[in-house]
């Protein structure tokens, strides 16, 4: 986090970093300090904006075409870092004849299929001969000036992003505009670099992915990857979310990017082809080897090369499993059991309403908390009870509370945005029966184990099989260094057998070694535990690698082979990072170089092995199957190769570029608890005039588990608001602290007023859009020293497809003075605007907001790619859907 | 002997000596964030009492309200727009210009010093003006060089501790609540309730209910060489403890960087010896005028008029005695 200090201008745009992240924004307070300028796009003004130089107001949802904008004007302009972009990104590689843009085709890119509502990326392939393609060396137009290069592709794509046209959109004035763009392209090349920072407010939309792929594209055009000061900050939702996505708490990944395989994929080698390629350049050519170091760390001497090293053992996905595909399964009531850990869907999950009750199907339920949070006492105090449409007689689910111990009463470790791991050790036993999660999963292996020790059914054999044999302390805890140690590896035979791996390098293909997350090898290199380092920056330089450890190989700034020119000589004096040292015939410099250690900048590559060795010495991008940072990415994302703008399904504005209203392969739940306003496609649109964004607070923490509960945290915000422009208010009659009711198409709840210069009315085109703001801390409950009603109950289960992240950040609803109905009265109120607005699934079957929208059927992920690139697989998988009417429209 | 403390410091001139710095807080308001982790720091470190009913304020993000018995770190939001932070602007250009004690370029010289020359006409292209700011600023006790409270106290339950602090030793307080108006900055309070949380199972009834009850400075941490608990939390540096000099360097460091930049609305709190309570202990940098954060813009001890009121006391005794003496002369005629 400390390199936000390096940079000359931080754009914070999709986040509220002072208040979601205060202590990290130490670093952004410092670079102010430096004299660094901090802009903050967001549309609402916050604790961030009151830090920062600038603030603009912005349109939920229009980033795209703010940020399309800022790369217009850099290509337009010439003001892109030319040299950087030349030698390090795709821009000069040709595209396949068959691609079509959306500037063609009307907001679509070529292969979409309107039955499925996906599509078929093999139109977005590189040109060239397909073994060469392979090997990384598509076709190439040095001059970039070839119609099919990408530099043109991406030139003609954004050619109508213009400062009107983000005026049109956004709601942003041309000054405002200037003021960005100019920021930006002063702060970036040799001298000065640039670095973006986003959260949620980018990740929770439908699109939120190409959103956070369009910074990426700018960065990599202004040259700000990979260097100091640069690159782009992705602020994560609370403490190791980076950790949960390394060793995954997701469904569809391993740990180490590597993917779940699918059903019917049952070859082991076409699996790890899949990820990477033996003869495709980079680091992912050594897929294999990562697979096989996990599956012999999971099933130690019963994974061998003879069993494809059980490979066998390992579930395979039949469709999408996240949250939401989950909870649709429980209302459909195919879902016995639940365990939940440190999460409260209950509050914290978009429909609210829909969450209770799926909880309520259950037979049993396991809840591990510090405190009765929402989802454990639901059945007896939630907003359902309190209308009549639940009763605890009714609800069959059976709930265990087993209390949790929180992180000063266990040790573990904590991996930041920046791959920086750190550990904790316990401070203080957990009290009473509160146990921490390790003990708790390992004892119940232990347990499942024991009962299992006769079976002889085959199914049985993949746990019977697992290596399940940790230390434990004289409280029962395991030993957490031990797992550790195991997700970094060691030698189990030869001459270091025992010994700890240095590094993933050390990986073998024989079944001579062991590893559980190859990116983490080296964290417990020579024994020692590496993330405990706690040198005070007082003693270290800048780079501090003796502060805790970051993934891979301690390297803290990633493809840091680009903050040196093509010949590997620095940028500037200024922003010197790595470099090629002549004299010694290595790379060095303040970091841990990323680039085979003496490969020379001038080395053109040896395109018949294969891996590191297949490398140039240009080609910085180690883990890019064609070693270039991807302004155009051919694979990997489900909606497009390049972003480009759609609107809200539930936006009152028609999409100024495309007749495509919305997001093509948007994925929902039909569902009559699950409408949508049809927005600007359908009359009905206006029943709901007004933008909500849902958002935290520095106060409380996400569902409010570990702020509500308490009283310190509660007096601080201790109650449910809302924020409001002093025209809206003004407008519809609103009181300063007063009561208000906000309606959605799903539910509705009350708020006090906050009405505030802080929320600013936007024009777009003729429209003025107020835009409402919503923490979503709050949901109802006894339990809680503070309660009330929760933003999520008004948020419907609307998915980006490349994520299945829920659209959180841009819906549509409308706002009355006073509190909402008690009682059957809520459900009325919510139905007699839904009769307005003209939905009523038996009366409108398109109910879920785009009429005219192409396309309702199964989620698929595209074919595969012959440049299927390294990164991590499409949460989607291939199969038939499990889901009874899930559509993806 | 004046009541009021001299060039020594209030530590030294209590009989502590001079073997510690008087220690003391620099809250630098331009780079807090508003996080309130001072408040919860400060109550966790200390167990103090929730304040409030748990219902909105109806100040911006403020819900605390105020310093008192249970709060002593209070972060206060001000909301202001364009034609306010341009008043700010001149006014603490201003402050420049009439040669204010404590505003100034390092080479002004001495602190409390005039610095060289006006100022207000070097150009210095200012940042962009913002249309609209959310103004944050954590307050605490001051520590006054002269404090009100420790000079009225009947009981000598309030001390100068040998860092230079002022301390309520809440098992001599006897409640009588004298020191709470002796307070110009209405700091210090009775506290009338003794929970912690409403879940809290107590055994016994906290003591320290009904006595004098502010901010320690953290006299327990600083004894075992700690720093206070807001200091430590704070993840900005906006509040930093340290010693009281060099504090105050900092803070005019600070402030002639602010108005090189054309920041000339930043101005400091409390670092004036000459001021109406001696200076305080804990200073701020603010960005506005002291009112607009809830401050007293004047702040005068309550005491400080005390020899002179004994002496005009005196004096008008002596001139009763002379007249109703000379009137029992008259009468002997």
């Amino acid at each position: 986090m400390q390199d936000f200090a390096n940079a000359d201008l931080i754009v914070i745009e999709g986040s509220n970093m002072a208040e979601a992240h205060p202590v990290a924004f130490q670093w952004v307070i410092e670079a102010r300090k430096r004299g660094a300028r901090v802009i903050h796009v967001d549309p609402r003004f916050t604790r961030t904006s009151a830090n920062a130089d600038r603030h603009i107001p912005i349109r939920t949802g229009t980033d795209i075409v703010l940020l399309g904008g800022v790369i217009r004007h850099v290509l337009e302009n010439e003001l892109y870092f030319k040299e950087y972009v030349q030698a390090y990104t795709n821009a000069s590689t040709l595209i396949s004849e068959e691609y079509g843009d959306p500037e063609d085709l009307d907001g679509l890119f070529s292969g979409y299929d309107p039955e499925t509502g996906t599509y078929d990326d093999s139109t977005w392939a590189y040109a060239g001969d397909p073994e060469q393609i392979a090997r990384g060396l598509p076709e190439r137009d040095e001059t970039l000036q070839h119609p099919r290069t990408v530099f043109q592709i991406l030139r003609r794509h954004y050619a109508r992003y213009t400062p009107q046209m983000v005026q049109d959109t956004c709601g942003i004035s041309p000054e405002d505009f200037e003021y960005l763009a100019t920021s930006i392209a002063e702060n970036s090349g040799r001298e000065r670099t640039t670095m973006f920072a986003y959260a949620l407010g980018w990740t929770q939309h439908q699109g939120g992915a190409q959103m956070i792929r369009t910074s990426g594209i700018l960065q990599l055009l202004m040259g700000n990857v990979g260097r100091p000061g640069g690159g782009i900050m992705a602020l994560r939702g609370h403490a190791t979310i980076q950790g949960s996505t390394d060793i995954p708490t997701l469904y569809h990944i391993l740990p180490g990017y590597l993917p779940m395989p699918k059903a019917g994929q049952d070859d082991f080698a076409e699996y790890t082809r899949g990820i990477g390629k033996k003869e495709q350049k980079g680091f992912w050519a050594n897929a294999d080897v990562y697979a096989i170091n996990l599956l012999k760390a999971w099933w130690g001497e019963h994974a061998s090369a003879e069993n494809d090293w059980g490979f066998h053992n390992l579930p395979r996905l039949t469709g999408a499993h996240g949250t939401y595909q989950t909870l649709m399964r429980m209302l459909e009531g195919d879902v016995d059991g639940y365990f939940l850990f440190g999460q409260n869907p209950a509050v914290g999950s978009a429909n609210g309403r829909m969450q209770r009750l799926g909880l309520s199907n259950l037979k049993w339920m396991v809840v591990r908390d510090f405190y009765m949070i929402e989802s454990a006492t639901f059945w007896k105090d939630g907003p359902e009870v309190e209308s009549g449409e639940l009763s605890p007689e009714q609800i069959g689910t059976e709930m265990f509370f087993l209390p949790a111990a929180n992180h000063t009463e266990k040790a573990g470790s904590f991996t930041q945005t920046q791959r920086m791991v750190q550990w904790r050790d316990k401070a203080v036993e957990p009290p009473g029966d509160a146990r921490s999660d390790l003990e708790f999963m390992y004892d119940l292996g232990r347990r499942v184990l024991a009962k299992l020790a006769d079976s002889t059914d085959p199914r049985d054999r993949p746990l019977l099989d697992l290596t399940w044999d940790y230390p434990v302390d004289e409280h029962g805890d395991p030993d957490a260094e031990a797992v550790l140690a195991e997700i970094n590896g060691r030698h189990i035979a030869g001459e270091k057998a025992g010994q700890p791996l240095a590094s993933f390098g050390e990986m073998k293909d024989d079944g001579t070694t062991i590893g559980g997350c190859w990116i983490y090898s080296g964290v417990y290199a020579d024994g020692v535990n590496r993330a405990r380092k706690r040198t005070p920056g007082q003693e270290q330089d800048e780079t501090a690698a003796d502060w805790g450890w970051a993934w891979p190989a301690n390297r803290r700034i990633l493809y840091n082979r680009a903050s040196a020119d093509p010949e590997g000589r620095p940028w500037s004096e200024r922003k010197k990072w790595v470099w090629w040292d002549e004299e010694s015939g290595t790379w060095t410099g303040k970091d841990v170089p990323d680039f085979p250690a003496t490969k020379r900048p001038d080395d053109p590559g040896d395109p018949s092995k294969g891996g590191a060795a297949a490398l140039a010495g240009t080609d910085a991008f180690i883990m890019q199957a064609d070693g270039r940072g991807w302004l155009f990415a051919p694979t990997g994302m489900v909606d497009g190769p390049m972003p480009t703008h759609y609107e809200s399904p539930e936006s009152n504005i028609r999409n100024p570029l495309y007749a495509q209203q919305s997001n093509p392969t948007r994925v929902t739940f039909r569902d009559e608890d699950n409408l949508s306003s049809p927005g600007a496609m359908g009359a009905g649109g206006e029943v709901y005039p007004y933008v909500f964004t849902t958002y935290r607070i520095t106060e409380h923490h996400t569902a409010g588990g570990m702020s509500r509960f308490l009283p310190y945290l509660s007096e601080l915000q201790p109650e449910m608001y809302c924020e409001v422009s002093p025209e809206l208010a003004e407008e519809i009659g609103l009181e300063p602290y007063g009561w208000a009711t906000i309606i959605s198409a799903r539910n509705a709840i009350e708020a006090k007023v906050l009405v505030t210069e802080r929320m600013t009315p936007l024009r777009v085109g003729e429209r003025t859009v107020h835009q409402i703001g919503l923490p979503f801390h709050w949901g109802r409950g006894s339990e809680a020293v503070v309660q009330g009603d929760g933003a999520n109950d008004l948020i419907g289960m609307n998915l980006d497809a490349n994520t299945q992240i829920q659209n959180s950040k841009n819906n549509s609803c409308t706002i009355i003075p006073g509190r909402r109905p008690r009682g059957a009265g809520r459900a009325e109120l919510v139905e007699a605007y839904r009769r307005r607005a003209g939905l009523i699934p038996e009366l409108h079957p398109q109910v879920d907001g785009a009429d005219g929208a192409p396309g309702a059927g199964p989620v698929t992920e595209g074919t595969p790619h012959p440049m299927r690139g390294p990164e991590e697989a499409s949460a989607v998988p291939t199969g038939e859907p499990s889901m009874k009417e899930m559509r993806n429209r | 002997m004046s009541l009021l403390a001299g060039e020594e410091g209030p530590a030294a001139q209590s009989g502590w000596g001079h073997d510690h710095e008087r220690k003391g807080f620099f809250t630098d308001t331009s780079i807090c964030i508003g996080c309130k982790a001072c408040e919860v720091a400060c109550k966790e470190w200390n167990r103090n009492p929730i304040d409030g009913n748990l219902e909105i304020l109806g100040s911006s993000y403020d819900n605390t309200g105020a310093l008192g018995a249970n709060t002593w770190r209070h972060v206060a939001f001000v909301e202001q727009g364009r034609e306010r932070i341009e008043e700010a602007r001149e006014s603490g250009r201003k402050l420049v210009s009439l040669g204010m004690p404590g505003i100034g370029p390092k080479s002004s010289g001495a602190r409390g010093a005039t610095p060289a020359g006006d100022l207000s006409q070097v150009d210095r292209t200012p940042p962009d003006t913002p249309e609209f700011r959310w103004l944050m600023s954590s307050d605490v006790c001051k520590h006054c060089t002269n404090a009100g409270c420790l000079d009225v106290c009947p009981t000598g339950a309030i001390f100068r501790s040998e860092f230079g602090s002022v301390v309520v030793q809440q098992d001599v307080c006897n409640g009588c609540g004298t020191c709470v108006s002796a307070c110009p900055f209405g700091v210090i309070e009775r506290r009338d309730d003794g929970t912690v949380s409403p879940f809290a199972v107590r055994e016994e009834e906290d003591p320290r209910r009904g006595t004098a009850s502010k901010c320690t400075l953290c006299y327990d941490r600083l004894v075992d060489g700690e720093e206070p608990a807001c200091s430590a939390t704070c993840p900005t540096q906006s509040i930093t403890f340290g010693d009281h000099p060099d504090l105050a360097e900092d803070a005019k460091q600070r402030v002639a960087d602010l108005h090189a930049r054309g920041m000339t609305e930043a101005r400091l709190y409390g670092t004036n010896p000459k001021d109406g309570v001696g200076g305080t202990g804990s200073v701020f940098l603010l960005l506005d005028e002291p009112e607009v954060y809830g401050l007293p813009p004047d702040p005068q001890v309550p005491t400080k008029s005390l020899p002179k009121t004994y002496a005009r006391t005196g004096l008008a005794a002596a001139g009763m005695v002379a007249a109703v003496a000379l009137s029992f002369l008259g009468a002997r005629r």
